[in-house]
């Protein structure tokens, strides 16, 4: 077996690690995350211009990669560096539109790869803690349309996405599985208030409130009512790329944890050499391996045909990630001490962001749960 | 033995009870229940309503202001409050300095400082860490220097809580350069606002800027600021922490924290049930009762030997990692019984007087923020590895 990434993958990660440790500062990072829209729009087409999206869609829809490895790749290198920019958005609403598009919905693509269209998934609501089907949007009929109405929840970027993936009930009841659809809509659509805010982690969100939202018949995703397929194979890569930027920021905290252990001083000596902090270090450290090893049966199983085996892989990857991240958050605050809960320290914001990941897409009770539903 | 209460304990819980249910004001429960941001004024008010009625300085001996409990009143006190949703007292003139003065100042400091702590007329602050002394203490660097009749302080203090608000310092400074670490260390009292002080905010990872940096460029400190003897500070410094480490302990508002926890896990809705009917947040919510169920009891029984004459020595190293664990725990679950509501933060929301609509479940606006910024409980006032050590060298003589 060869774990090692091949030329071309190799190629993407060192130009985009390049790219992000030479112009991607924590100063920088903490300026843009933290500031008034969440981003920077400039770095986000740099990100495009370099390659990070387009590796995340296949050839057949102008990309240049969009397999498992790919998409790890790219969200582990983010994670290092702890990048706040849409790129999840764009994973999610793309690859929806990859997997069901039609070709004139295809078309959104190049807006998408090129870091052009900045894309939303508002699936999310209220009272729906994680659960996909969960769904009381509705979508109505009206003349050749559709009309939405209902609330969505913490939508990334939300406020200015300028395309969401809505996922809206148009048969059923609220927590049925089936009849579950899905619609391309314009961030600008009337009807749509969206209430933005920045995030703990960096980064924006928004509450979004869905009153009488006309879209076309071109706007609906797939099949009518069989959207929570659809929806479970997206988040699915949101899930994998989720675990890869978790495994990224993991690395850079254990990384500074250790260098800050061997420097650190005190009682004359570098508190490293105390056995307590060592095996707490050698923890960490087989954890993260373990993570790392989650995220690899992860890619690998993204694609595989049978839904048990991928869905599995899936839940114990944002399962792993969520428990081992928690963990390297809270150790690694804890080994720096009272510097550890300073904004000025780097480490702060990565530690935000591990505990937050466990937030989106479902947490470790919710994964370790479904793991366990889906059955051998 | 006898697990109960006495007679008059428990005629004391309801006199206390009763008290609290008259005299805090619902605002300032309502703010200390939600986790929002407290003011100076808050903590003012709530200090005054308290030293009306004689109990402020509850630890204190009633010769000198105190309320002059017993151990155990103080820990029904304490526990009413934090249930109650008063706020916690602060601590560095009443729990901190009071006591160091009470054993170790002389008459003159006592007549003078004591009567102010209890009327609020100073605002005292903590000048014990440094840069490079954090957990190792009796590595401090900032040095007093004799010259006439005062000191001349120069150096720099870190993590000193709500700093920007003191007015007076309680400082280590090292007296003896040339003696062993923990020798040439005195005890003195700092005007903070005099040339030379500079406090500097730093903000911490949640956003909030309640310590600060102190700078201190040569300050004069007059010689009747010296507590107890010079180079003897390490043996008052460490009193004080003694202190410092048995309320950090927080069983009371562990047990608040637990109540909002159920309460909340009551209303949010996971898969149309409660998430306190989620089988696993369920098990989460059970052990941790259960933890803090036995650290209250061993909390009782450490109390039961101090009120039969012992001092809590490394015992209160054993409460404070128990108690900061249980409490970052029962942070722990707040923050994810949130959802995905844990992620929004918007810094007005931290404080009562935002007017709009919550985003998500009200508890929501705090909840991530508060989990972030009491990861520093089991850094702070020794750290929980320095405290396993403490253990390690007492109790266990290894």
């Amino acid at each position: 077996m060869n774990f090692e990434l091949d030329a071309d993958r190799r190629m993407l990660a060192d130009a985009l690690g390049r790219y992000l440790s030479e112009q991607y500062s924590a100063e920088y990072r903490n300026q843009t995350a933290y500031g008034s829209t969440g981003h920077s729009a400039e770095t986000y087409a740099k990100l495009a211009e370099i390659g990070a999206i387009g590796a995340l869609f296949p050839e057949a829809v102008g990309g240049f990669g969009g397999e498992g490895v790919d998409i790890g790749v790219v969200f582990e290198t983010l994670g290092h560096h702890l990048v706040a920019e849409p790129l999840l958005g764009a994973l999610l609403v793309g690859r929806a539109i990859t997997e069901a598009g039609s070709a004139a919905q295809r078309e959104r693509l190049e807006g998408i790869v090129a870091g052009e269209t900045l894309c939303a998934l508002a699936h999310d609501e209220p009272d729906n803690h994680y659960e996909l089907n969960r769904v009381a949007t509705t979508a109505s009929k009206s003349g050749d349309g559709w009309v939405l109405n209902g609330a969505k929840a913490v939508v990334l970027f939300g406020d200015q996405a300028q395309l969401l993936l809505v996922s809206a009930r148009t048969a059923g009841a609220v927590g049925d599985e089936a009849g579950i659809s899905l619609f391309l809509v314009p961030g600008d659509a009337a009807g749509i208030t969206a209430r933005g805010y920045g995030r703990i982690d960096g980064g924006h969100a928004a509450e979004l409130v869905l009153t009488d939202v006309r879209v076309g018949a071109d706007a609906l995703l797939g099949m009518e009512g069989a959207g929570h397929a659809l929806l479970e194979r997206i988040v699915g890569f949101g899930l994998l790329a989720l675990s890869a930027e978790s495994l990224g920021a993991m690395e850079r905290a254990k990384g500074d944890t250790l260098e800050y252990l061997r420097t650190r001083k005190q009682f004359g000596v570098p508190i490293g050499s105390f056995q307590a902090l060592q095996h707490r270090m050698a923890d960490m450290l087989l954890e993260v391996e373990q993570a790392r090893s989650a995220v690899i049966n992860a890619a690998a199983a993204i694609d595989d045909d049978d839904r048990v085996a991928r869905e599995k892989a899936l839940s114990a990857a944002k399962y792993s990630v969520g428990k081992i991240g928690t963990l390297i958050a809270e150790e690694a605050i804890q080994m720096h001490g009272g510097i550890g809960v300073t904004w000025e320290l780097p480490l702060a914001h990565y530690a935000k962001r591990l505990v937050m990941i466990d937030h989106q897409l479902g947490d470790m009770d919710h994964h370790l749960a479904r793991w366990m539903a889906l059955g051998a | 033995m006898d697990l109960q209460f006495t007679p008059e304990e428990q005629a004391f819980r309801s006199e206390v009870r009763a008290f609290l249910k008259d005299h805090l004001p619902p605002a300032l429960a309502a703010k200390v229940r939600a986790g929002q941001r407290l003011t100076r004024a808050d903590q003012e008010g709530w200090h005054a309503i308290l030293n009306k009625k004689g109990w402020l300085a509850y630890h204190w001996p009633k010769e000198h202001g105190g309320a002059g409990w017993t151990p155990i009143q103080k820990f029904i006190f304490d526990d009413e409050c934090a249930l109650a949703g008063g706020p916690r007292l602060v601590p560095f003139g009443l729990s901190m300095l009071g006591p160091v003065l009470i054993k170790y100042g002389n008459e003159a400091q006592k007549k003078h400082w004591l009567p102010r702590i209890l009327n609020g007329d100073d605002w005292w602050c903590q000048g014990y860490s440094e840069p490079g002394a954090g957990s190792d203490l009796a590595s401090l660097k900032t040095s007093a220097v004799r010259q006439g009749d005062h000191y001349i302080v120069n150096g720099q203090k870190t993590w000193t809580t709500q700093g920007q608000h003191a007015n007076m310092m309680f400082c280590l400074v090292r007296t003896d350069r040339a003696a062993k670490a923990q020798s040439g260390i005195s005890f003195v009292l700092i005007d903070m606002k005099q040339p030379g002080v500079e406090v500097r905010p730093i903000r911490t990872l949640d956003g909030d800027a309640e310590v600060n940096e102190v700078f201190l460029t040569d300050v004069k400190v007059p010689l009747e600021n010296l507590v107890g003897e010079e180079n003897k500070g390490w043996t008052y410094a460490k009193y004080l922490l003694t202190y410092e480490r048995t309320g950090i302990a927080g069983v009371g508002f562990s047990m608040a924290a637990l109540e909002k926890l159920k309460l909340i896990a009551s209303r949010v809705q996971k898969n149309g049930k409660p998430l306190a009917q989620d089988p696993q947040f369920a098990t989460r919510m059970a052990q941790v009762e259960i933890d803090l169920n036995n650290m209250a009891m061993t909390n009782l029984r450490v109390l039961a030997a101090v009120q039969g004459g012992g001092v809590p020595g490394a015992e209160s190293s054993m409460l404070k990692i128990r108690g900061t664990v249980i409490r970052q725990e029962l942070l722990s679950l707040i923050r994810r019984a949130m959802g995905p509501y844990a992620l929004p933060y918007i810094e007005e929301a931290q404080f009562a007087e935002y007017a709009e609509p919550p985003v998500g479940p009200k508890e929501a606006a705090t909840a991530a923020a508060a989990y972030f910024n009491y990861r520093k409980l089991s850094i702070f006032g020794g750290s929980n590895e320095i405290q396993r050590n403490i253990i390690s060298k007492m109790i266990l003589g290894l």
